[in-house]
Order: structure tokens, then C-alpha cells, then sequence
């Protein structure tokens, strides 16, 4: 009995099995680092550029987005798919949940309700043209 | 079957499992109700979030965010916050291997940096308030401050927090207190840093592009 299996705790130091194995943590900070720059570099070039179509470019922002948050939670905060994390990526699924139903629940909402606010006498339609 | 067999057959070397072993230490249990603290806070961020999304064009005639934004100065604020990320990161290195000099060092990075986010942020906060763009011009203006001053605070209490631990660190020395309570601030900055990402994706640059 050396130490029992408990579950590991986000950002926390690594325990002693995984030091043989794995890759220094510096390292891991390092890599995570150059990555998450290459990606805000990426972001800020495609939502300036006019080779892309610009149709396109929201959703390759989003994309990039979350990416980048991927790239943080596993680098900087040690969310891993190890045994070990199982609580910590369950507690983050029901967070992410949570948050989708928040943003799409709201705004399918208020575009549903906005569309139905539409009448047939002019008045309101000028107030809806005048963004 | 027989149960004795099968006792037998478990290696006798084999770790027990967390549910054999007892409760979890403290430095465990401790960060990973932080962590669950965390997401809630990002359940608000993103309550904020939905909130900007619907309002974003209700400009009521005043300037939109194309005409406001400064993007160079997004980008200073982005890296800054990266790297002080970072520098955070390996402030919890120089933490766990019980190095004073690179954790004061460390922090004073993550420090300065955090400083110079928020510098930039108030900058550009009374930029816009100077052209008459305040919270109360439009529902827009509104959802904008709220969603970005709130990051803005929370910023603001982490760069305290940080100072108050460097002084505990000094006082107390490499407790398991204060090594349980930089594990949660690190946590704090990683998350904040998180919240930046959606933040000057959904805001910044969706709404230069647009």
C-alpha cells in the first residue's frame, strides 16, 4: 500500500506515477503556450482578412474560440481523459451543458419572439429596419 | 464462485482504489470545489454572454462596435493575458517544488501583466465613455460594459487575491495552506484567461468583422 489511487484535482501537481511517463510540466505549459498564440494569431488574422469568405469567418472564429479553450483546459488546468479526472470532466460537461442551453436557449428565444413582434402596419417596421 | 479464489487473485501490490482509501486529502478536495465554484462562475459569464448576443445590434442609433473597437489594442490585451497565464503556471511549478524566488518572480510577472490588461482596459473603457458611448447610450453600450467590466472586476480581485498571497507567502512560508490557496488562484487565472478567449472572440472580433 504506497498511496491510494484518489482522483486527481484540476491544476494539481502530478502524482508519482504519471512523473515517469510523462512529459516535464514546463514543457506542457510551454506547448500549451506557443499553441493557444498560434491560435489568437489565427483568430485576429481570419476576422481581418478578405481572403476568406466572409460567410465563413463567424464560424471559423467560433471554431478557433473553442479550440483555444480545449488548449487551455489541457495545458494550463490538467483536464485530461485519465481515470483519475473523471470527476473534474463530468463537473465540466454539465458546466458546458449549462452554459449552451444559457446562450442557444436565449437566443433561439428572443429571435422566435422578435420575429413574432413583426406587424403588418409600417410603423414597427421602420423601428425594426433602424438597428 | 469462490470468493476466497478471487481474493487471492487481486495483486497484493495494487494501490486501493479512492473509495477503499477514505476521503481524498484536502489539497484535493479542496481544489475541486473550487473547480465546481469556477464553472458556476462561467454559467454567469455566460448568462452575460447570451445577454450581448441578444442585444448586440439594438444600437438605438448610437455607434456599433465596428466603429468602436480598437483592435491593436485587443491584441496587447490578449497577449497579456496569455502570458501572464502562463507565467502563472510556472508559478505554481516554482510552488510545488517549494521555490521562493522563482514563485516571487513568477507572480510579479503574472502581476504586471494583469496590471497592464487592466490599465488597457480602463483606457479604452474611458475612451469610449469621452464620445459619449456610455452604458446608458444603448442596450448594446449596456450588455458591452456589463459583459466586459465583469471580467474587468474579476481581474481586478484576482491581481488582489495575488498580492495578499505573495504577502501570506512571505509571512508563512510554504504552509499547506497557502500552497492549497495559489492552487486555487491559479485555477482562477486559467479561468479567466478561458472567459478572455470567448470574450474577445464573441465581442472583438466578431463584432470588427461584421
Amino acid at each position: 500500500m504506497t498511496e491510494a489511487r484518489y482522483d486527481r484535482a484540476p491544476g494539481d501537481r502530478p502524482t508519482r506515477e504519471m512523473h515517469a511517463s510523462a512529459p516535464s510540466e514546463f514543457l506542457v505549459y510551454t506547448i500549451g503556450l506557443l499553441v493557444a498564440l498560434l491560435l489568437t494569431a489565427t483568430s485576429f488574422w481570419a476576422a481581418n482578412t478578405t481572403l476568406l469568405w466572409p460567410g465563413g469567418v463567424f464560424l471559423g472564429l467560433a471554431v478557433l474560440a473553442i479550440a483555444q479553450m480545449g488548449i487551455h483546459l489541457v495545458f494550463f488546468l490538467h483536464v485530461t481523459t485519465g481515470p483519475e479526472s473523471t470527476n473534474n470532466v463530468l463537473a465540466l460537461a454539465f458546466g458546458v451543458l449549462i452554459v449552451f442551453v444559457v446562450v442557444a436557449g436565449s437566443m433561439w428565444i428572443v429571435a422566435d419572439m422578435n420575429q413574432n413582434m413583426m406587424m403588418p402596419s409600417p410603423a414597427p417596421m421602420s423601428m425594426q429596419m433602424r438597428h | 464462485m469462490n470468493v476466497a479464489v478471487a481474493i487471492d487473485q487481486i495483486p497484493q501490490d495494487a494501490m486501493p482504489s479512492a473509495s477503499e482509501a477514505g476521503p481524498a486529502p484536502k489539497r484535493i478536495v479542496v481544489a475541486y470545489g473550487f473547480w465546481i465554484f469556477l464553472l458556476s462562475d462561467i454559467i454567469m459569464f455566460a448568462a452575460l454572454f447570451a445577454s450581448y448576443a441578444v442585444l448586440v445590434r439594438s444600437t438605438a442609433g448610437g455607434p456599433t462596435g465596428a466603429q468602436l473597437f480598437n483592435q491593436v489594442t485587443v491584441a496587447i490585451e490578449t497577449a497579456c493575458l496569455l502570458v501572464s497565464s502562463y507565467t502563472c503556471g510556472l508559478m505554481s511549478l516554482a510552488v510545488n517544488s517549494g521555490r521562493h524566488l522563482r514563485t516571487y518572480l513568477g507572480a510579479l510577472i503574472t502581476f504586471v501583466l494583469g496590471a497592464a490588461f487592466l490599465a488597457l482596459e480602463i483606457r479604452e473603457f474611458a475612451s469610449m465613455i469621452a464620445i459619449g458611448a456610455t452604458p446608458e447610450r444603448s442596450a448594446f453600450l449596456s450588455a458591452f460594459f456589463t459583459l466586459v467590466g465583469c471580467h474587468g472586476l474579476h481581474v481586478t480581485l484576482g491581481l488582489i487575491w495575488l498580492a495578499v498571497m505573495m504577502v501570506q507567502l512571505a509571512v508563512m512560508g510554504f504552509t499547506s495552506a497557502v500552497q492549497r490557496r495559489l492552487a486555487c488562484f491559479s485555477l482562477f487565472w486559467h479561468a479567466l484567461d478561458i472567459v478572455w478567449v470567448g470574450l474577445f472572440t464573441v465581442v472583438y472580433l466578431m463584432g470588427v468583422s461584421r
